[in-house]
């Protein structure tokens, strides 16, 4: 097609998708605390805010909990499970496979509903491993898609070739397997940890507001006044997000993560 | 996400080092250990929670009590309640379509450009698939507000003579869910586009078909399939939405997920929450279903395989 | 060459990717009717040339035109190429015979006429019953007759194949070669073959355009591009070579290794007094046993090697290895002389 067909194209989307930030973060610099874009002045007031005020970075701080050991849980089922699937001819790992790909299937709220239920039958209604434990399995399907990428291009007779030098199925995994899926391993990490980061209906309906997470501590504003630290906080956001793809996109190959062809 | 689907016979055979179950002793179960039981109880069990919990009884001092009655159903089912469903459905439905519209073109036109070129848009559309739905309902009612949204952009330019305000409201639920599905639906559909030779609609402007021509022929039967399970993928996501319809929505746009949180943690009334739940899933997977097939049977195969005369 | 069919003339082209010059300045003129062949390394800029040509890719400078007709800027499908992808691009998702008439489809003609032009187009390359097989099913020289059936299906003004046999094993492209011949000669299209396969472009050309360095460095009949190379690159890529230092003394003579012998006369030779690459081909030297009356250095065979058609003989003449090429009757370690050739030397710049 032709090339000014495709810059109309990009255009279009990069503006849809920049828009929104643009005036969130023009609103975030106003001065006072009013929500004008363009904005009033030139102030970074609210981003010390967010910083300062105990209200907003305690749930920052709790996000930032969550998000690391739910990224931990994810990877911890989606390792083994996909280097199972890779390795061995197991009947039963393809259903739990089905089971670590299907929450990406279902309406997002029903998976919340399912984990509010699960933690008041068990009781743990609010504590803040429920949030934890049940975004790692929400979340396990990406780590396991980039393993699975992985692991998919790597070359069978490499572990062959270490049997023959006489290296045993442990040895294997820590010597050719682990250190060749590791930049799957640490993008897989890295997605669950910012969509974790960002959750909102999961965190909503099992922590609530006993383990305030950002996203939750947003909502909350957004019902119940508006403040220019909400936008300073999003800016945060967006850019500890584009941070982290991009140094993904540094250490690895992101289009061949993302499940593009191995090519040069 | 990236659920590999490159055409039959392009496809390098994935590479897979399994050997059979029998000789490896304990070591595969060993592993599986402890994702079959983490995915078991946290994903598994609270599905057939809810499932049974829909015939469960409210009661008022704690949250439920076993039982098997079908009233929960009975108002799931109601006339509001269906009207609702049927809203959250159609406005799904439009984003959905709208969504493929965008992505479809972007992602192709994307994955020809060189690979280094691409890694920016990735990181952007990355990111965005990651902002919180929270975030994103926020950005777009300030976008859409009258203190500091585009129609003040618009009065600058004198396109319009007041600025207006135009969330809460339908433009604004539809906007967002776009938003949020178009970075999911570019991902979605990148590892086939990708895949795609680059030489099959190069061959086709050599038999003379335009551009679009070859796009038409070539490149939109070979990614169908693709294009309809990011379609449906797309549907349920957005049908799963809640801070989007809740924030950004008047209460003509409240879904489906508006009445089950509601229901689930205002009301406290977990065993409506959960049959409107589960009415919900039955109808989103029919629709998934049926925008599959849709999607796979528009273009049938003009012959069918047959052996030589 | 054939009086209705236009001479595709290149001028000046040029084309480069961001830093990369893929092309750089070649200027070309192609007889209309013949068959050309595009031959050097790999990632020399041949299939860039040839998406060129095509219209798959714009040329940075440069023009080109077929006949009076300038090309340069005509989009690709308007441009009249059948083209044969290294990777055949063929259509998974249509059969043989709707790849074949996808061209006829994409005009508007009905789907009864296309299918039967398809079908003559599968006889013509020999496939006759594999219509309603899909691409999957087919062997890979399959596939490649149908992709050239589908590119001729519009009797396109050029014929471009990129190299179009090197995905079959040896015998079948050995095959191949003689049939692609037999077809160009009986459709009579302009036809460029891009191969790294210099025996294949001396098999197949009427003309052989050697690439290197992403220029051209000789354009000619295969014979002459054998016999008389113009630069060493040249010579050592098309077919095997010997290279030897020597010294220009007469307009028709070197001196190699303090042996005066003749040149080719009809190339052009540097000015006496300069010092020159001769080149020698293995099958141009003689083995001797005795000193022959003729220019010849003296060495001793260092490996025989008898390939079948011919024996192949190593000699160590002072620092240097010479391959010869004949009939053998030597064993390592034998006093040879090695003859050279009158006038069958090329002298290069050194
Ligand atoms: N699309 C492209 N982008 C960047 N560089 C390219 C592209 N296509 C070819 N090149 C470069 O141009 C040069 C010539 O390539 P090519 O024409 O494919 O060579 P050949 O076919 O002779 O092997 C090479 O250095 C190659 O890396
Ligand atoms: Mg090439």
């Amino acid at each position: 097609m032709s090339r000014w067909l495709r810059r109309a194209m990009f255009a279009l989307v990069v503006a849809y998708l920049l828009a929104p930030l643009v005036v969130v973060a023009g609103v975030s610099l106003n001065p006072r605390q009013v929500l004008f874009f363009p904005p009033e002045g030139f102030s970074l007031r609210w981003y010390g805010t967010a910083f300062s005020d105990p209200g907003w970075y305690r749930p920052a701080i709790n996000s930032l909990l969550v998000a690391t050991f739910a990224a931990l849980i994810a990877v911890s089922i989606a390792l083994p499970l996909s280097y199972v699937m890779w390795r061995y001819r197991v009947g039963y790992a393809k259903a739990v496979m089905a089971m670590g790909l299907a929450p990406f299937a279902l309406p997002p709220v029903i998976t919340a509903l399912g984990a509010l239920a699960l933690w008041i039958v068990l009781q743990s209604y609010g504590q803040p491993h429920t949030v934890v434990l049940s975004h790692g399995a929400f979340l396990t399907t990406l780590p396991l898609a980039t393993l699975t990428v992985g692991l998919q291009n790597l070359n069978p007779q490499l572990v062959e070739a270490a049997r023959t030098m006489g290296a045993t199925g442990g040895t294997v995994f820590r010597t050719i397997v682990f250190p060749y899926v590791r930049p799957y391993l640490l993008a897989g990490f890295v997605f669950a940890f910012v969509l974790s980061l960002n959750e909102y209906i999961i965190a909503y309906m099992t922590v609530g507001f006993t383990f305030e997470t950002l996203p939750v501590k947003i909502f909350a504003s957004l019902r119940y006044g508006y403040s220019p630290v909400m936008a300073a906080i999003s800016v945060l956001f967006f850019a500890v997000a584009v941070a982290l793809f991009a140094l993904v996109g540094r250490v690895g190959d992101l289009p061949r993560l993302l499940g593009a062809d191995e090519r040069a | 996400m990236s659920a590999p689907a490159a055409r039959p016979g392009s496809a390098p055979a994935p590479a897979s080092a399994a050997s059979s179950g029998r000789g490896d002793g304990p070591w595969p179960h060993v592993l599986l250990a402890w994702p079959t039981v983490a995915l078991t109880v946290l994903f598994l069990v609270p599905l057939g929670i809810i499932a049974a919990l829909g015939f469960f009884r409210r009661i008022q001092a704690g949250f439920f009590e076993v039982a098997f009655v079908t009233d929960n159903y009975a108002r799931a089912l109601d006339a509001f309640h269906l009207e609702r469903l049927t809203v959250s459905v159609v406005l799904a439905l439009a984003a959905t379509l709208v969504t493929l519209l965008l992505a479809v073109p972007f992602t192709f036109l994307l994955t020809r450009r060189p690979r280094a070129r691409q890694v920016p848009y990735l990181v952007l559309v990355l990111a965005s698939l990651s902002l919180s739905e929270v975030i994103v309902a926020f950005a777009w009612s300030l976008l859409l507000s009258r203190t500091s949204g585009v129609s003040n952009l618009l009065v600058a330019i004198g396109v319009m003579d007041a600025p207006a305000s135009w969330s809460p409201g339908l433009p604004a639920v539809l906007l967002a869910y776009v938003f949020i599905a178009l970075p999911l639906a570019v991902l979605s559909l990148y590892p086939t586009f990708s895949r795609l030779d680059q030489e099959l609609p190069e061959a086709a402007g050599t038999m003379g078909a335009t551009p679009l021509a070859g796009f038409v022929t070539v490149v939109l039967p070979l990614v169908r399939r693709a294009v309809a399970a990011t379609g449906a993928l797309v549907f349920i996501f957005v049908l799963g939405a809640y801070v989007i319809p809740q924030t950004l929505g008047r209460p003509a746009q409240w879904t489906m997920p508006v009445q089950i949180t509601d229901q689930a943690i205002m009301k406290n009334h977990l065993p409506l929450a959960a049959s409107l739940a589960i009415v919900l899933l039955v109808v989103s997977s029919l629709i998934a279903v049926a925008i599959v097939a849709l999607g796979t049977g528009r273009w049938p195969r003009l012959a069918l395989p047959r052996r030589a005369r | 060459m054939s009086a209705d069919r236009p001479d595709l003339v290149i001028q000046g082209l040029g084309k480069r990717f961001g830093a990369t010059v893929a092309l750089d300045g070649v200027d070309l003129r192609l007889p209309g009717g013949s068959l050309v062949c595009f031959v050097g390394p790999s990632g020399c800029g041949k299939t860039t040339l040839l998406r060129v040509i095509a219209g798959l890719e714009t040329p940075t400078t440069g023009h080109l035109l077929l006949g009076d007709r300038d090309l340069t800027r005509v989009p690709v499908h308007r441009r009249d190429v059948g083209m044969v992808f290294q990777s055949y691009a063929l259509f998974p998702h249509l059969t043989v015979a709707e790849n074949v008439a996808y061209g006829l489809r994409i005009r508007g003609v009905k789907r009864r006429e296309r299918l039967a032009r398809a079908q003559e187009l599968l006889e013509l390359v020999q496939l006759p019953d594999v219509a309603d097989k899909r691409i999957a099913e087919l062997s890979g020289g399959m596939r490649q007759r149908v992709a050239m059936a589908r590119a001729l299906a519009l009797d396109p003004a050029l014929f471009l194949l990129d190299e179009p046999l090197s995905a079959l094993d040896a015998k079948l492209r050995e095959g191949m070669q003689v049939e692609l011949r037999r077809l160009q000669r009986r459709v009579g299209i302009t036809t460029i073959i891009v191969t790294h396969d210099q025996e294949e472009a001396m098999a197949m050309a009427d003309l052989v355009v050697v690439m290197g360095d992403n220029r051209v460095q000789q354009v000619g009949p295969p014979l002459e591009i054998y016999r008389r190379p113009v630069n060493r690159f040249v010579a050592n890529f098309v077919g095997r070579n010997n290279f030897l230092p020597a010294r220009v003394v007469a307009s028709d003579a070197v001196e190699v290794a303090g042996v005066r012998a003749t040149v080719a006369r009809d190339l052009p030779v540097p000015p006496v007094g300069s010092d020159v690459t001769v080149a020698a081909r293995p099958e141009m030297l003689r083995l001797r046993a005795q000193a022959p009356a003729g220019p010849a250095l003296r060495g001793t065979v260092s490996m025989v090697r008898d390939l079948g058609r011919a024996v192949e003989t190593r000699v160590r003449v002072h620092e240097q290895e010479l391959v010869v090429s004949g009939r053998g009757g030597f064993a390592e370690g034998d006093e040879v002389w090695v003859e050279l050739p009158d006038a069958g030397l090329v002298a290069l710049a050194a």
